[in-house]
């Protein structure tokens, strides 16, 4: 297994992650004993946030990542596989906006476009766009419920797994706009140069 | 100090990178030219009108200007379409094959902070005349001596056919607008997406596992047997060209039936280049037998081009790999 090096999420895929790492083989003990340590030349594992994740796939740094759907909506422009769909990590892209009458629809209607705050400005764009509507679209990195409370925006799009946080914070979903999970992705020379090793895991994972 | 900046996407090159470049470049023209390939070198720029007989959209071009008359000046985003404008033009009588080859940048445009080059140079072979399979495995044959030649030893050259898959999307009668988006998902790569497009098509169970199973088939010989009958043709013809090639040439070989260039004057064998020391293909080419036909005259033709400065970072990386 330690063949192939794979790059792995930290954070909500983290633990799921691997787990399943477990199930097809590769041995994690030592990745759950180390926090702080991020290359692990026996088992393979590099682990990083999930947004790299598709930067060293695509570079070829790691053969193998698991990411979020989100993560790949986002950075659609990379060139890598899309093996599997794992099943797990399971979460929805929403537009959200403050409860009671909708905000962002009435900014729109009178003022001919609203402002959206988000962490996925390319995934906001395209679905504004493709949905006939004028955005613009603010990004920002931390808690993004706080953009339409302090009044920075009208709405947001971010990704919500139970709504918890969004009704925490009084805000009502309005629009789905993509069901995401943790996609197993591939380096394309790997794919085709390390063909074996890649089948066996995707037999493993049981997307084949 | 005033810093002057040139263009993302661009580079100078000094010296010391330019020694061992033009050292791998003198090997791979000798290469070349002992195969019996004159080099050409073409005008960068070409009017929009001519690059367009190839596939404007795919292709790339990003820098157009206009001339003194108002004609649409274009950047070559390759060299393929502009050696086909040669050949129909320049050598219209002289009998075929003919044979060129090139060492000269391109242009393409960009995508925003990933690295990617607005103009590189491409080392390639062009074949005029020359149809399937011979053609294919002497355009394979020089481009593994050309790759030998530059000292990269752990390449692979994957081969694939343009038809396969739109063939076999008609032989199960999938209708014109799934194919689009079936195709669209396997030249992105996206398996899942690829999955969810040919479950919607609700074929029957065996159809719709061939649709998914076929793209996924790579590696040696043993993958072309046991295709369905829509499948016979072209991996007949992968067949043809494999047993034209001697052993080393042979021996690089891995098939790949979900390879699928995105350039639509493709119409048979597609070949890419990997190695295991670069995330990214090294070099690719293939069959375009239509391409001269749109120049007025119709000849088979195959050919590749090499991407100079990826083929120099691979070999720096073998060269790590092996003192490592």
């Amino acid at each position: 297994m330690s063949a192939l090096r794979i790059a792995v999420p930290r954070g909500a895929l983290f633990t799921p992650t691997l787990g399943l790492l477990d199930r097809i083989g590769v041995d994690t003990a030592e990745v759950r004993e180390n926090d702080r340590k991020l290359l692990f030349a026996e088992s393979g594992i590099v682990t990083m946030r999930p947004s790299d994740v598709p930067t060293y796939v695509e570079a070829g740094a790691a053969d193998l990542g698991i990411t979020g759907k989100d993560v790949l909506m986002e950075q659609s422009e990379r060139e890598v596989y899309e093996l599997a769909d794992l099943g797990y990590g399971h979460c929805t892209m929403v537009l959200a906006t403050v409860a009671g009458e909708d905000r962002a629809a009435e900014a729109l209607r009178r003022l001919g476009v609203m402002r959206i705050a988000t962490k996925y400005p390319r995934i906001a764009a395209r679905h504004f766009l493709e949905t006939g509507r004028q955005a613009e679209i603010v990004e920002v990195k931390g808690s993004v419920e706080l953009a339409p409370l302090a009044g920075l925006v009208e709405g947001i799009v971010d990704l919500t797994a139970t709504g918890a946080t969004l009704r925490e914070n009084g805000l009502v979903v309005r629009e789905e706009i993509a069901r995401c999970s943790a996609r197993l992705i591939a380096n394309p020379v790997a794919h085709k140069l390390k063909a074996e090793a890649i089948d066996a895991v995707l037999e493993r994972v049981g997307a084949v | 100090m005033v810093v002057d900046r040139i263009p993302s996407g661009t580079r100078d090159v000094l010296p010391d990178e330019m020694r061992e470049l033009r050292a791998m470049t003198n090997r791979i023209r000798n290469v070349f030219e002992a195969a019996g390939y004159g080099e050409v070198y073409t005008p960068a720029l070409e009017y929009e009108n001519t690059l367009a007989r190839g596939d404007l959209r795919a292709a790339r071009p990003a820098y157009r200007v206009f001339d003194e008359h108002g004609n649409v000046l274009v950047l070559r985003s390759d060299m393929t379409v502009p050696i086909a404008r040669v050949a129909a033009t320049r050598y219209s009588h002289v009998a075929p094959p003919l044979r060129f080859s090139y060492l000269a940048h391109a242009y393409r445009g960009v995508r925003p902070q990933r690295g990617q080059s607005r103009e590189f140079l491409q080392a390639g072979v062009e074949l005029i005349g020359a149809a399937a399979p011979e053609g294919t495995a002497e355009a394979l044959t020089v481009l593994c001596a050309a790759l030998d030649a530059a000292g990269l030893e752990t390449y692979r050259v994957g081969l694939g056919d343009a038809s396969l898959f739109p063939g076999l999307l008609e032989a199960l009668h999938v209708p014109d607008t799934a194919r689009e988006r079936i195709l669209t998902e396997l030249v992105q790569g996206d398996f899942v997406g690829l999955q969810r497009e040919v479950t919607a098509l609700g074929l029957a169970g065996g159809d719709a596992e061939l649709l998914l199973e076929v793209p996924r088939l790579r590696g040696g010989p043993e993958v072309l047997d046991a295709l369905p009958n829509p499948l016979r043709n072209p991996a007949t013809g992968m067949r043809a060209v494999h047993a034209l090639l001697n052993p080393q040439t042979a021996e690089r070989i891995i098939f790949d039936l979900g390879l699928v260039r995105s350039l639509g004057y493709y119409t048979g064998a597609v070949f890419q280049v990997y190695d295991p020391a670069l995330g990214v293909s090294i070099g690719s080419g293939g069959r375009y037998d239509d391409l001269l036909g749109r120049f007025g005259r119709p000849m088979p033709a195959v050919g590749f081009a090499v991407n100079v400065e990826r083929l120099h970072i691979a070999l720096a990386g073998e060269e790590r790999g092996r003192s490592g």
